[in-house]
C-alpha cells in the first residue's frame, strides 16, 4: 500500500520570496508525523500545501497516490473529503452553535441522514473529545482550549483518514495542551487515522510524534527526518540548537513548576 | 452484509444466571444505512431477567465508522439505564477505547435558553434604547475631551492617518457623489418641468434645482452617500481591529484610542463633508441645466443667470452646515459601533450594519429638526 502522503521536490513560495525548497519525505498510515521548526520557517505554510489552500512553487504532493494538484477540481475534492482540519484558532463558525458547527458537515456531504441522525452524531462527536453536553453553545461562549477541542470534533466529523493539525498548543497552558496532545493520541489509536501536525513544542513532539521533519528558515530546506530519538542524535547543527533551547525551556518550566 | 442476532451466552459455572451474546458481523457504515436502537432491542427481547448480562460482541465486524460508535453508545446507555450487565470485552479495541472517551468529560450546567415575552422584550429594548442614548452621548463627551486634550497639545493623533482617511472619505467618494447628486438633479429638474410648464414657467426650474440642492439635497445626499461608504468601513475597521485585539493594544500602551483612531476619523469626515455637499450641489445644478436645454430648450445662460439671481449666501452657509452635522453624525455612528463591537466575525457585520442604520437614522432627524428649525428662524 503506497503512503497517504508523498512529498516529491517540493518547493513553496510567496511571489518571488523563497520559502522552502527541495522537500522530500513520504507520512505512512497511521502515523503521526509533526513539522516542525522555528517560527517563519514555513511550517503552516507546508501545511497550507498539503491541504491543498496553496499551490506550489514546483514539487509534488501525492495524496493516496494521486498527484493532488495534477488532479481535476472534482477529484480534488474527493481527497479534500477524506481530510479533518484543525486550525490554529480552531476556526469555528461564530455564527453556529457547536453541534451545528460539526453537522453542517455531514449534512452536506452524507446528504440521506435525517436530521436527528446528524445532530447525534455531531453531539457523539463533540462527546468524543470531552464537550459532552456543550452542543447549544456558541463559540463565543466556550474557552480557547475548548474551541480547539471543539475543532477538533468538526475535524472528525467524516471520519478522516488524514487528520491535519496546525499548532495544537498554541495558546494553550501546558495542562491543556497535554490533554490535548493525550486526546489526538486516543483518537488515532482508536480511529487509525494519520495524523500530521504542525507544532513547535518539544514536549508535544516528544510526547505523540512517531516521526518529524525539521525546516530550517535560514537555508530554506529540511535539515533532517526521523523518530524524536533519532533527531536527538542527528548531527545538523540547526536542528541541535533548536532541540537544545527548547530543551534549556523545557528543563526551566520543570524547574518553576517544581 | 450487515448481520445481527442474539445467541444465549453460556454462564461461566460461578453463576446461575444466563446471559445473551449480542454478535453484530457483517460491515456497519452510515453509508449503509444503520438500524435504529429499538429495532436491536426489539430483536433481542425478552431481555433475561433482571439484572440482564449481556456481552457485545463485533469480533466478526469487517468496517465501522463512527455511526456505529453511536450506535453502540446509545445501545450502551439505554441498556445501562434499564440496569444490565454489559460485557465489551469483545468490541474491536479502537471501537472500545472511543466509546470510553465518549463517556468522559462533564456535562455543563443546563443554560437557561428560555424565549423571553412580549413585556419582557420591550423591556429589554427599551433599556437597550436608553443604554444605547447613554453609550452615544459618553462617547461624544470622551471625543470632545479628546480633541480639547490635542488642542492643549497633549498626545495627538498621527497626521498621516489623518490624510490617510481624508483621502479615503474625501477624494475616493468623488465618483459615486457625482452619480447619484446628477441623478438626483436631472430628477428635480424633471419633476419641477412637468408642474412649472403648465402655466409656461419653466425658466423656474432653476429655482427649484437651485435652492432644493443648495440647501436640502445636496448635503442630504452626500450624508447618505457618506454614511454606506465610510460609515460602514469605519466600523468594519474598528471593529476588525477590535477581534485582533489591536484596540488592547492602544489602551495597555497608555495611548487612548479615542484620540489615534476616532478623532481623526470624525474629523476627516468633518472636513470632507462640506466640501463634497458642495460638490454635490454643483453637479445637480448642471444636471438641472442638462434638461432645461436639452428637454425644455431654454437658454443656458438664462439658467445660470436665473441660479446665480436667486440663490443667496445664506441658503450656501444653511447647506455647508447640514454637510458638516450630517459628516459628524456618521463619523460618530460608524466610529461608535466599531468601538462597541465584539469580538467575532458576526460581531464586525452587525457593526457595519448598524452604523449605516444609525447613520441615515441620525441624519434623517437633525435633517428634519435643522429644516424645522431654520424655517421657524425664517432663515
Amino acid at each position: 500500500m503506497t503512503a497517504p502522503i508523498i512529498v516529491q521536490d517540493l518547493s513553496m513560495a510567496y511571489g518571488s520570496r523563497l520559502i522552502q525548497q527541495g522537500l522530500n519525505f513520504e507520512i505512512q498510515r497511521g502515523e503521526i508525523f509533526v513539522i516542525m521548526g522555528g517560527s517563519g520557517c514555513g511550517k503552516s505554510t507546508l501545511l497550507r500545501h498539503l491541504i491543498g489552500l496553496q499551490t506550489p512553487a514546483g514539487g509534488r504532493v501525492l495524496i493516496q497516490g494521486q498527484d493532488f494538484w495534477a488532479a481535476d477540481d472534482a477529484a480534488r475534492q474527493a481527497l479534500q473529503r477524506q481530510f479533518g482540519v484543525l486550525f490554529q484558532s480552531g476556526a469555528l463558525w461564530s455564527s453556529m452553535t457547536l453541534n451545528e458547527n460539526v453537522s453542517l458537515i455531514i449534512e452536506q456531504h452524507k446528504p440521506g441522514l435525517s436530521p436527528a441522525t446528524i445532530a447525534e452524531l455531531a453531539a457523539f462527536k463533540l462527546a468524543l473529545v470531552g464537550l459532552r453536553g456543550f452542543d447549544d453553545y456558541y463559540p463565543s461562549e466556550i474557552s480557547g482550549g475548548m474551541k480547539k477541542r471543539a475543532g477538533l470534533a468538526r475535524a472528525l466529523a467524516m471520519d478522516p483518514q488524514i487528520l491535519f493539525i496546525d499548532e495544537p498548543s498554541a495558546g494553550l497552558d501546558p495542562i491543556s495542551s497535554k490533554n490535548l496532545d493525550d486526546l489526538i493520541l486516543e483518537l488515532r489509536d482508536s480511529l487509525g487515522a494519520t495524523v500530521v501536525m504542525v507544532t513547535h513544542e518539544l514536549a508535544s513532539i516528544f510526547a505523540i510524534a512517531d516521526r518529524a521533519v525539521f525546516l530550517d528558515a535560514e537555508t530554506k530546506t529540511m535539515r533532517a527526518l526521523g523518530s524524536p530519538q533519532e533527531l536527538l542524535l542527528h548531527g545538523d547543527a540547526q536542528l541541535r540548537n533548536f532541540l537544545s533551547r527548547g530543551q534549556a525551556k523545557a528543563l526551566t518550566e520543570e524547574k518553576t513548576h517544581e | 452484509m450487515r448481520r445481527f442476532h442474539v445467541l444465549p451466552d453460556s454462564p461461566p459455572a460461578s453463576s446461575a444466571q444466563p446471559g445473551q451474546r449480542w454478535v453484530f458481523e457483517g460491515s456497519w457504515c452510515l453509508n449503509e444505512g444503520l438500524p435504529a436502537v429499538a429495532d436491536l432491542l426489539g430483536q433481542a427481547s425478552p431481555l433475561p431477567a433482571s439484572p440482564a448480562k449481556i456481552a457485545l460482541d463485533a469480533s466478526a465486524v469487517s468496517t465501522w465508522d463512527s455511526g456505529f460508535a453511536m450506535l453502540l453508545n446509545r445501545l450502551i446507555l439505554q441498556l445501562q439505564g434499564q440496569g444490565a450487565q454489559l460485557d465489551l470485552s469483545a468490541l474491536p479495541q479502537g471501537l472500545r477505547r472511543l466509546l470510553q472517551l465518549a463517556q468522559l468529560g462533564q456535562p455543563p450546567e443546563p443554560q437557561s435558553r428560555a424565549k423571553p415575552g412580549a413585556v419582557q422584550k420591550l423591556g429589554e429594548a427599551t433599556l437597550k434604547l436608553w443604554a444605547d442614548m447613554q453609550a452615544f452621548a459618553r462617547f461624544i463627551g470622551e471625543l470632545l475631551l479628546a480633541g480639547l486634550q490635542s488642542l492643549g497639545g497633549r498626545g495627538s493623533f498621527r497626521s498621516r492617518d489623518f490624510w490617510a482617511v481624508v483621502e479615503q472619505v474625501g477624494p475616493q467618494a468623488l465618483g459615486i457623489v457625482s452619480l447619484i447628486s446628477f441623478l438626483v438633479g436631472l430628477i428635480l429638474a424633471y419633476m419641477g418641468a412637468a408642474q412649472l410648464a403648465l402655466f409656461g414657467a419653466q425658466i423656474y426650474i432653476a429655482d427649484l434645482v437651485s435652492i432644493g440642492m443648495v440647501r436640502e439635497i445636496g448635503a442630504l445626499m452626500t450624508g447618505i452617500v457618506i454614511a454606506g461608504r465610510s460609515g460602514a468601513a469605519f466600523a468594519a475597521q474598528l471593529g476588525t481591529m477590535q477581534v485582533n485585539e489591536e484596540i488592547d493594544a492602544y489602551r495597555t500602551a497608555g495611548l487612548a484610542p479615542m484620540q489615534f483612531l476616532v478623532l481623526p476619523r470624525v474629523l476627516a469626515l468633518l472636513c470632507m463633508t462640506p466640501l463634497l455637499t458642495i460638490y454635490s450641489s454643483v453637479m445637480g445644478i448642471l444636471a438641472g441645466a442638462l434638461v432645461v436645454v436639452l428637454v425644455f430648450g431654454l437658454d443656458a445662460t438664462a439658467y445660470f443667470h436665473q441660479t446665480l439671481e436667486v440663490l443667496t449666501l445664506t441658503d450656501f452657509w444653511v447647506g455647508l452646515l447640514k454637510g458638516g452635522v450630517y459628516g459628524a453624525m456618521v463619523g460618530l455612528s460608524g466610529c461608535l459601533r466599531g468601538m462597541q463591537c465584539g469580538r467575532s466575525a458576526q460581531a464586525v457585520g452587525d457593526a457595519a450594519t448598524s452604523a449605516v442604520v444609525t447613520g441615515i437614522l441620525l441624519i434623517v432627524v437633525t435633517a428634519s429638526m435643522l429644516t424645522i428649525m431654520f424655517y421657524k428662524l425664517g432663515i
